[in-house]
This record gives structure tokens, C-alpha cells and sequence, in this order.
């Protein structure tokens, strides 16, 4: 398999990697944002803590999420890995002035993605912790709905956006995803060489509307029921 | 002493095909052994070291620069020619050689452009085979243009980079030799000096430019392709870096140089507009298929212009002086480059110059541009459109054929040439002399070649648009391999030459004294104001016309400048390092001698042909007045040492073919 | 004629080895002159003064040879789109301004002097397989496979790449994507070239990667400073060319 080797550690392979698990990782986006936006009913977190249980014990999305942990360790790893590379290949001599222009995407995320993948690597391992690993280990009560029983997920949520110090946190960490995205999204078709002179200009919108309209709705969620339950 | 260009014997039709057939040839597993050093990496360097790689020799290559793909070959806009008559246009091998011979005011040798225009068509195959992206029409076939001094469209170009395309191309052959062994590739060396052997070339002293380093490197025959002395002027359209060197260090040591005085003065270069300024810019030949060459009938007018009280669109029509398509109403713009300079010349020494220095003419798109516009809105089926619509549409085609070129334009000048007339004056733009070489392309030096602009052999005095692609490439490619192979046959049983030889060290001590004396005058003046200096006498007394007095006049002048040059140069840093200044003082070191000699040779040559032009030998219409009887040859000069006048050769030209007669282009 | 005093801080490094810093110099420009016209007024004064002059790079001087090579205010070729340093003229610049002037740095560029750097690794790149494998005299006619005019035109727009190396002075990751890219895209498109197509992005990816280069996050940097203009779209043909050659071929590289 030396070929194989060979293809996945040359640059174009690693850039295939990132490329592919994060476009993965934009898709799982949309399915986590239609689960959340269950926590805007007003039905005491029925709806939210139902869409939770299935979400941890139907099998088929029990395998594709392994493969979720997977490929954000790997997009996180390998991103690291490209990070410092690319650093080593810069040179120990900087530019004493140095201009990023770009031509088809913002030049200040796309030449900052390694430290915007920090912010939320980072931010991610705090929500996986606050709500994730509380419900894995079964640190949560349970409801009863319709005799089924559900880890109450949404108190430990709603709790959590009654604070103000983490609603700021998740409504920043939610712009560096989009800025994050803003780049990521396109440049992931360009890494697999999907650019087209007719379709790459609506590959672009679709990425700029994706990644604001998505991170917008992920803000949304903390601000309304924050204010919500600060009854304003 | 007669000089012998080894023609050989037949039909010229039929020479190269015989000598093709009977030649001696190296046998491969002999090729391996026998070393051959390329010194140049332009269109005919490039491609001879990649043809002699490709062929099995061992060959080792050198450049300058600090890649092989930087040769000024890149800098031809145009096109190259070929005798495709794929235009269905009546060309072919003889016409093409027809064109050259009398372009050239039949002062080049018929077998050697015959051979020219034969393999003329190959270079094209060639090319397109190793992927140069020539411009194609919309049938997928090779699109073609018209050049100067040529009534068929036999020019094949990539937009405004035809040199750049075919140097990239030979140098991807030079790179695919180099990785599989065969061309060990030197970059960063410039050669200083040839080693002879028992009178034979078998090596060169190159310096290695980022350590200083001299080194020594054997062969059994060098080729020399390192292009033209155009820079004798200091203003030119050359690369900052064209010189003379090696092909002077060559003379030094012995071989010809021939007809030095033929240089080539471009018509549409850029004007000169300022002290500082460094070097001057071609527009491509190309542009004159549709610009059309102008100057106000009115001094008043062209005074105005020139003080920014006018602007050329203020002129009327019929204040315009089309002198070209006056003057010569068969090829108009069309006409020759030495022509087209000294009509130019001409009119502005009538003080109908344009540019506040009075050296520039118009080169005009506003009819092309009309016209153009006027066929696409008829070809998109607009009728009666608007004169803005035609404009644009013309515009656009313009565009098209010459965007880059326009654009250069605007980036050099700050103006719009869609708007504004350009506004160009003739430049030094090429060298049709060079080290004399007979039909092998070997100088009179055993086992050293010339290829390319380096050497005399095929544009006689005057050299047609698109053909110095063709020359270099020819050579490199389809010539220079098999007559090399001439030479290299005798020469199997000749081991490899160890440098550690006597011939080696000696000649290895004169470069290092030499740049030592350089670096040792210490004086207050740099190299650059010396170089500066030259190429205005040069210009001045041996440019677009000269006289035997003038002349005279520059000798001394160049004598004296040489003599101060050595006294109080001053040449900073040390010889074992990077150190761009001195390179450069060897190589103006280098021009002050053959600025010279170009100036013995205008002065020995009693006529006017092609780029040289002498007052005293003119018609009653100002056109060149050409002496066969006297001057129907090639003027080889040998070096006789420092100080020393150097020995005249003459080889001959028997036009066996085409009969010399008056060149008119009316 | 407008005369412009300008100050200048330009990187000096007297070799390799040295730390190098950056220097200021005053000069004296004018609005017609050329950028590196303005650089010979600095040399001339520098060596009037006994001074070693500035080294750098520049030959042809009309924007085509590709070996004028500067950071100008922090942009490869200066602020001028689709211009080299060479081409660059002084009435972009006002009186009073402060230029600095930096080498094209990445690791795979080492400084031989001041802004001299050594692009060789472009070099062994396309050794690795930039080209056509025919030899002088194998051609067929050049008229014997019509190609499209948009593909020709295509292929030469990749092909008018002149190898200067401001794409990776631009790019944020030191990535030589743009240049290896547009001559796997320049051979790719045509005819001629297609045959070892798939051989020849495998080398040229590999030789790539050994010579240092970054990898490519996409940033178009290469394409806003490119004197060219040539377009991020080879990049993503060569990612393609890569991955079906790779992956979808039997093709070792």
C-alpha cells in the first residue's frame, strides 16, 4: 500500500482530507441546527429531549456518529499537522510588512484558518463536555414522555444560556465558525478540483449564505432563550 | 586570406538533403563518451543542448541566469516564420528564402537561409508537438499574421509571447534532458574564456556568479548560443544583461567576427524619456498590420504636439503625413525595419518629430479600430450602428490581437493607445553580425560553433521580422545537431580532457588577472557611466546613419573612453563573491573593444545595405545605395592584439540563385 | 518633470549565512522612471559613495523574463495588479513615501544576497516532468490535431506563467501551487501533452512537496499578485488531474 501512503501524507492528500471531513462536518452542521432548533418550542424541552434520545440510541446514526468523532479529531489533527508545515515552509524570516490579498474568498480567515480551527477546537471541547459527555455518562435525570424515558438534555441547556458569560461564548465562537465556514466552504470544492467557470460562482453563494445563515440560527438559540427566561 | 564556408556542392536545393546523407556520423555508444558544452540557454542554445542530449551526447550546459527559462529569446513578441503556406497563399521553401536573401540586401550567404527556410516548417511541428499554445482559429488549425518585407502570411505566433512560448518549450526539453543525465545543467555560471587545445576549443573558464569561483570545464567541442552585442549601445531593446563576452572572449582567442557594423535598428520601440533610463521597449512588427505610421505635414502642428499645445487627435486628416504608405505604396507599413527606421529617422530630422525630445512618430489604430468595428457589428448583424458602438466593437478586436502589447504600452507611458495615438521611435534591437561560421556553423576556430544571434551566417545585413526565432531554433534544433556531428567524428578516439591540463590553469590565470585588474583600478567613475557613455557614441556616430567622419570622430572617442575606463573604473567588492558590478565591468570591459570594431567595420564597408547606412551612399530618394561589385561579401575581422588593428578576411557571397538586384519595397 | 523624495528601507543580507536586517536609504525618483530605474539612481549614488550597492535581480525589463523578483509594501511586485517590479513605474508612488523593499522569502527560496534568491527548486520541479517527451525530429505535421481555440487559449493562459516565484512570496503558506499548477494545466489541456499526463502530476506533486513548499488553503493570494494573472481554476484542475491519477489510474508515481 506504499502508493496509498504516499497519496495520503503528499499535499494534495492531506488538503483531500481536510477537504472531505469537512465537508462532512458541514453537513452534520445542518442536521445538529434542525435538532436545536427544537429547544425554540415552548414545550419544556419534550420535543428537544426526545429528538436527544433518538439522536444517542437509533443504531444507524449511533454508527455515522462515530464517524462524526472521527473525522473532527482528524480535520483537527490534520489541520494542525498543515498548520505547521505551512509555518515551517514561511521560513524563520518573516515579513516586516507583509499585505494578504485574495482574489475569491476573505483573505484574513482564509489565511487564518489554523487559528480560527483553534478557537474551535476549543470550543468545542467545552460544549462536548457542558452537554455531550454529561448525557453519555448519565449524569442527567430522565423524563417520562409517553412512557419513554429521556435524559432531561434541555434543563442542563437552558441552564447554561441563563448564563451570561457562556451565551457571549457561544455567540462569539459562532462567528469564528462562520468565518471558518466563509472560507472553508468553497475552498473545500476547489481542493477536490471542483471548480467549473458556470458553477463555481453559485458554489460560492451557496458557501457565503451557508455560512452566516447557519451560525446565525446556532446564535440564535442562546440569545432567544436567554432572553426568554430573562423574561424580556 | 579567403575564408571557406564549406558549402557544400549541388543544387541548392538539394545541398542540405545531400549533406544530410553523406555526412559522418558518431555512432550511439560512442556519443557517451564525447563531452559537448553548450554556453547559452536562449532559443538556440536550449535547443541544441536538449538535440545533442536527446542525441546521446554528453553535454554540459551554462547560463547567467539564475534559470535557463530567462534568456532574452523570452522578450520576441511577434511570431516565428515558417513556409507552411498553410494560408494557401503561394509560399513556400523558396519564397521564404527569397524573402530572407533580399530582406537581408543579399549579404548572406544562399545555401545557409535556403537550409533556413527548408527546416523552417520542422521548427513549427517541433514546437506544437512539446505543447507551445500558438494562437488557432476556430477551426482548431494554426492561425497565422503578416510580417514585415513579406507579401504572404506566414507567421506563427502566441498572442503578443511567441518567444516566450518557444523558450519555455525548448527549455522543457533542456529540463527533461537534465533530468535524465544527459545535460548536466550549470546556472549562475558565466562563461569568461575559451580553452584551446592544440588550437582546438576543448573548454571553457566560466565564474561561478554567487561564490566568485572560477572553474574549468572540458569538452570536445563548445558551442556558443549566447546572443547578440546589441547592448554596445548601453540604450537598446536588449535584456540588461545581453553581452558580448563570450563571443569576444572567442575572438580573443582567435575567431572571426563578422560584419559587426550590420545591427538592427527597430522602428516601433518606445521612445526614450529620460537621462536615467535604463533600456528601451519593443512594439512587436505585429502592430504595424494595423497601426499606421504617421507625422503632422505641418511643423507648426508637430510643435505644438511636441510642447502639449496639440493633441494628435487635433490634427486633420489631411494634415497627416502617412510617410510609409507614401513613400512606399507596395508594402506601406509594411516595409522592412531598416526602412521603416529611417523614414522615421527621416522625418524627424525634418523636425516633424512628436515627443518633446523630436525623436517620435505616430503608429495610429484609430483606422483599424473603425474598420474592425465596422466588420464585427456587421458580422453580429448590426446595421447602420452608432459611431461609439463601431468604436467599441473595434475596441474589442483590437484587444484581442494586442491586449498585452496595448497594455504594456499604458504601463510604460501612462497612456491610453486606444485613445492616443502610440508614440514610438526606432531602437537598437538586434545583431545581424556575429563569430563567422562556415555552413556547419563552425567558427574559424576548430571545434567552436556559434548558433543563433551569436553568430553572422543568415540575415545578411538585415534581418526580417520573426525570423530570429526561427534562426536560433533552426539552429539548435534541426541544424547545429548534425553538423557538430561532423566535427565530433573525428574526434572518438579523443579521451575526456582532464582540467588540471596546462591550457586549463593558464588560461584560468589570465580571467582571474583580469577581473583582478578590473577590481584593482580603484577609481572614482562606475561601470555604468562608462557603459552609458559608449552606447551614446555609439548611437550617435554608428547608429541609424553614419558617415566616414563621424565615424573617424568615434574611434578616438571610444579609445579614449576605453583608456579612462581602465584608469578610473571603479568596481566595488571583491572577486570571491556575489558581485553583480563586476560582472558587469567585464562585460563593458568587452563592448569598449567591440564597439570598435563595429566601427572599423562601418567604416570599411563603402555602401549603404540594409541596417547600415552610410550618407555618402545613398540615391537621389534617400533609399540605400548597395555595391555589389565591391562589397558583395562577408567582412571577417581577426583580433591582433591590444591596440593592435585587426586583419580583415573576406568570404565571398556568389548568389548562384537569386540575382542581387535594387531592394524597392515601392 | 515632478521630482519625488523618498525613503527607502530595503533588506540587506551580505550572504546566506548572515542575520540580514533592514536599511534606510534616501533617494530621489521622478514619476517616469521605472521602479528598478529608481534602484539603479539608489546603486549609482550607493557606489559614488564607495558603497556596495544593492543586489537584486532583474534582466529583460519588460515584464516577461520572470527574473525580477521583490516584496514591495509587503506585496510581491508591488502594489500594481498584474505588473512586475520591472514594469512597475515610480508615478505610483508620491512624495514622501516610505518603500520597503524585502527578499521573496519561503524556506525553498534561500537568500543568496540582499533580494537575490535562489529558485532552483522551480527548476527541479519541472525536471520532474514539465514537459512533452519528444525528441527534435519525431513531430508530426503541426496542423495534424486541431485543437479547440478555447482550449488552446486556455492552455495558454496557464502557459504564460514566467516563473518569478510571487506566488509563493504571496502565499500565506509559502505553497508553490500556482506555479506547478499552471504548467500540469498548461500540458494537461492539450493534445499533445495529455499522453503523460497522468505520470507527470504525480512527479511534479512529489518534487513539490520535497523541495519545502507550503500546501495550499486556498487563499488566492497567488492569484491577486500574480504578474500574469493566472487563475487559482489550475489549481483545482492539477487537485483533479492529482486525485484521478492517483487514485483512479494505474499509474505509479
Amino acid at each position: 500500500m506504499n502508493w496509498f501512503t504516499n497519496f495520503l501524507t503528499s499535499s494534495i492528500g492531506r488538503k483531500l482530507i481536510m477537504s472531505l471531513t469537512g465537508l462532512f462536518l458541514i453537513l452534520f452542521l445542518v442536521v445538529h441546527l434542525i435538532g436545536n432548533l427544537q429547544l425554540l418550542y415552548s414545550d419544556e424541552g419534550e420535543k428537544f429531549n426526545l429528538y436527544a434520545l433518538f439522536m444517542t440510541t437509533f443504531t444507524p446514526i449511533k454508527i455515522i456518529s462515530y464517524g462524526l468523532y472521527a473525522f473532527i479529531v482528524i480535520h483537527a489533527v490534520q489541520g494542525w499537522i498543515l498548520w505547521r508545515k505551512n509555518v515551517a515552509a514561511r521560513g524563520p524570516q518573516g515579513y516586516a510588512v507583509k499585505v494578504t490579498r485574495a482574489t475569491g474568498t476573505n483573505a484574513r480567515a482564509a489565511s487564518n484558518m489554523g487559528w480560527l480551527g483553534t478557537i474551535i477546537f476549543v470550543f468545542l471541547v467545552i460544549h462536548l463536555y457542558q452537554f455531550w459527555l454529561q448525557m453519555k455518562m448519565g449524569a442527567l435525570e430522565s423524563k417520562m414522555y409517553d412512557g419513554v424515558a429521556a435524559a432531561d438534555l434541555y434543563t442542563v441547556v437552558k441552564a447554561t444560556y441563563m448564563n451570561t458569560g457562556f451565551v457571549v461564548f457561544y455567540v462569539v465562537s459562532m462567528v469564528v465558525i462562520g468565518f471558518h465556514l466563509w472560507h472553508g466552504f468553497q475552498s473545500s470544492f476547489q481542493t477536490l478540483g471542483l471548480n467549473h467557470r458556470k458553477y463555481t460562482p453559485l458554489i460560492k453563494i451557496i458557501g457565503k449564505v451557508y455560512s452566516v445563515v447557519i451560525p446565525a440560527l446556532f446564535a440564535l438559540i442562546p440569545l432567544y432563550m436567554y432572553f426568554k427566561n430573562a423574561g424580556l | 586570406m579567403m575564408l571557406d564556408g564549406k558549402i557544400p556542392a549541388g543544387p541548392l536545393t538539394e545541398k542540405w538533403t545531400q549533406y544530410k546523407s553523406t555526412m559522418p556520423i558518431v555512432a550511439p555508444n560512442n556519443k557517451r563518451n564525447i563531452e559537448v558544452i553548450v554556453v547559452g540557454t536562449g532559443l538556440a542554445g536550449a535547443a541544441a543542448a536538449a538535440s545533442l542530449g536527446e542525441l546521446g551526447y554528453a553535454v554540459k550546459c551554462f547560463t547567467f541566469h539564475d534559470s535557463p527559462r530567462r534568456a532574452h529569446s523570452i522578450a520576441a513578441q511577434g511570431g516565428i516564420n515558417a513556409a507552411k503556406n498553410y494560408r494557401n497563399d503561394g509560399d513556400s521553401t523558396w519564397r521564404l528564402f527569397y524573402d530572407t536573401i533580399k530582406g537581408g540586401d543579399y549579404r548572406a550567404r544562399e545555401a545557409n537561409v535556403y537550409r533556413l527556410a527548408e527546416v523552417s516548417a520542422s521548427i513549427i511541428d517541433q514546437a506544437v508537438a512539446q505543447g507551445v499554445p500558438f494562437a488557432r482559429e476556430y477551426g482548431g488549425l494554426l492561425e497565422n499574421r503578416s510580417f514585415g518585407g513579406v507579401q504572404v502570411s506566414r507567421t506563427f505566433y502566441a498572442r503578443g509571447q511567441t518567444g516566450q512560448q518557444l523558450l519555455i518549450g525548448a527549455y522543457q526539453s533542456l529540463s527533461r534532458q537534465i533530468a535524465l543525465g544527459s545535460v548536466e545543467m550549470h546556472n549562475r555560471h558565466e562563461m569568461l574564456d575559451v580553452v584551446l587545445v592544440d588550437g582546438k576549443a576543448r573548454g571553457i573558464i566560466a565564474r561561478n556568479l554567487v561564490t566568485g569561483k572560477l572553474e574549468r570545464f572540458g569538452a570536445h567541442a563548445v558551442v556558443l548560443a549566447t546572443g547578440g552585442y546589441g547592448n554596445v549601445f548601453y540604450l537598446s531593446t536588449n535584456a540588461m544583461n545581453c553581452n558580448v563576452t563570450a563571443a569576444w572572449r572567442a575572438v580573443r582567442r582567435g575567431a572571426y567576427m563578422a560584419n559587426p557594423c550590420f545591427t538592427q535598428i527597430h522602428p516601433t520601440c518606445i521612445p526614450q524619456y529620460g537621462e536615467y533610463q535604463s533600456k528601451l521597449t519593443l512594439m512587436s512588427e505585429s502592430l504595424r498590420n494595423d497601426g499606421r505610421v504617421w507625422v503632422p505635414k505641418k511643423k507648426e502642428d508637430a510643435q505644438a504636439i511636441r510642447e502639449g499645445r496639440k493633441k494628435a487627435t487635433d490634427i486633420a486628416e489631411t494634415d497627416r503625413d502617412y510617410f510609409l504608405e507614401r513613400r512606399y505604396p507596395a508594402f506601406g507599413n509594411l516595409v522592412p525595419r531598416d526602412v521603416a527606421s529611417r523614414a522615421a529617422k527621416v522625418a524627424c530630422d525634418e523636425g516633424l518629430g512628436i515627443v518633446p525630445t523630436g525623436l517620435g512618430v505616430f503608429l495610429d489604430f484609430a483606422s483599424a479600430i473603425e474598420r474592425y468595428g465596422k466588420s464585427k457589428a456587421n458580422s453580429m448583424g448590426l446595421h447602420n450602428p452608432e459611431r461609439p458602438k463601431i468604436i467599441e466593437l473595434g475596441e474589442e478586436v483590437v484587444k484581442e490581437k494586442y491586449g498585452n502589447l496595448f497594455e504594456m504600452y499604458e504601463k510604460i507611458t501612462g497612456e491610453d493607445p486606444y485613445k492616443m495615438p502610440m508614440k514610438i521611435y526606432p531602437a537598437v534591437h538586434y545583431t545581424m553580425g556575429g563569430l563567422w561560421v562556415d555552413y556547419n556553423l563552425e567558427t574559424n576556430v576548430p571545434g567552436l560553433f556559434a548558433a543563433g544571434e551569436c553568430n553572422f551566417s543568415d540575415h545578411g545585413a538585415n534581418r526580417l521580422g520573426a525570423s530570429a526565432l526561427m534562426q536560433g531554433l533552426a539552429d539548435g534544433y534541426f541544424v547545429l545537431p548534425y553538423t557538430i556531428g561532423t566535427y565530433l567524428a573525428n574526434d572518438i578516439r579523443t579521451p575526456k580532457f582532464d582540467t588540471n591540463r596546462e591550457e586549463f590553469a593558464a588560461t584560468e590565470k589570465e580571467v582571474r588577472e583580469r577581473l583582478d585588474s578590473l577590481l584593482g583600478v580603484q577609481g572614482t567613475q562606475s561601470v555604468e557611466s562608462f557603459h552609458r557613455r559608449l552606447g551614446k557614441i555609439m548611437w550617435d556616430y554608428c547608429g541609424m546613419s553614419r558617415t566616414a567622419e563621424g565615424l573617424t570622430k568615434a574611434r578616438t572617442m571610444i579609445r579614449e573612453l576605453r583608456e579612462a575606463f581602465y584608469k578610473d573604473v571603479f568596481v566595488p567588492g571583491s572577486a570571491n563573491e556575489f558581485n553583480p558590478e563586476l560582472e558587469k565591468a567585464h562585460r563593458v570591459a568587452d563592448f569598449l573593444e567591440m564597439g570598435e570594431l563595429m566601427i572599423l567595420d562601418a567604416l570599411n564597408r563603402n555602401e549603404s545595405c540594409g541596417g547600415h547606412f552610410r550618407e555618402e551612399f545613398q540615391t537621389p530618394e534617400g533609399e540605400a545605395d548597395r555595391d555589389d561589385d565591391n562589397y558583395a561579401y562577408v567582412a571577417a575581422w581577426e583580433y591582433k592584439g591590444w591596440g593592435e588593428d585587426p586583419t580583415l578576411h573576406k568570404e565571398p557571397l556568389i548568389f548562384n540563385d537569386v540575382h542581387p538586384s535594387k531592394r524597392s519595397y515601392k | 518633470m515632478q521630482t519625488m523624495k523618498l525613503t527607502l528601507k530595503i533588506w540587506r543580507q551580505s550572504g546566506p549565512n548572515d542575520k540580514g536586517r533592514l536599511e534606510t536609504y534616501p533617494v530621489e525618483a521622478n514619476e517616469h522612471m521605472s521602479f528598478l530605474e529608481m534602484l539603479d539612481v539608489l546603486n549609482e549614488s550607493l557606489i559614488n559613495d564607495r558603497k556596495t550597492p544593492v543586489a537584486f535581480e532583474h534582466d529583460c525589463r519588460e515584464g516577461i523574463c520572470g527574473t525580477c523578483n521583490m516584496v514591495i509594501n509587503g506585496q510581491p511586485h508591488g502594489p500594481m495588479g498584474g505588473t512586475t517590479t520591472c514594469q512597475l513605474h515610480m508615478r505610483h508612488f508620491k512624495d514622501g513615501d516610505t518603500i520597503v523593499i524585502e527578499p521573496f522569502r519561503a524556506r525553498a527560496f534561500p537568500v543568496i544576497r540582499d533580494l537575490v534568491v535562489d529558485r532552483e527548486a522551480f527548476d527541479r520541479i519541472i525536471q520532474a516532468g514539465g514537459y512533452v517527451s519528444v525528441n527534435a525530429g519525431q513531430a508530426q505535421d503541426a496542423n495534424a490535431i486541431p485543437i479547440e481555440k478555447e482550449t488552446a487559449s486556455r492552455a495558454f493562459d496557464a502557459a504564460a506563467c514566467i516563473g518569478c516565484g510571487a506566488c509563493v512570496a504571496a502565499c500565506p503558506n509559502a505553497s508553490a501551487m500556482l506555479f506547478v499548477s499552471a504548467k500540469i494545466s498548461h500540458l494537461a489541456l492539450l493534445p499533445q501533452g495529455k499522453v503523460e499526463a497522468k505520470k507527470r502530476v504525480q512527479a511534479m506533486v512529489n518534487q513539490m512537496d520535497l523541495e519545502g513548499f507550503g500546501m495550499c488553503s486556498n487563499v488566492t493570494a497567488c492569484e491577486a499578485e500574480c504578474p500574469k494573472g493566472i487563475s487559482v481554476e489550475n489549481i483545482a484542475r492539477m487537485n483533479r488531474e492529482y486525485l484521478s491519477s492517483t487514485l483512479g489510474s494505474e499509474v505509479q508515481g
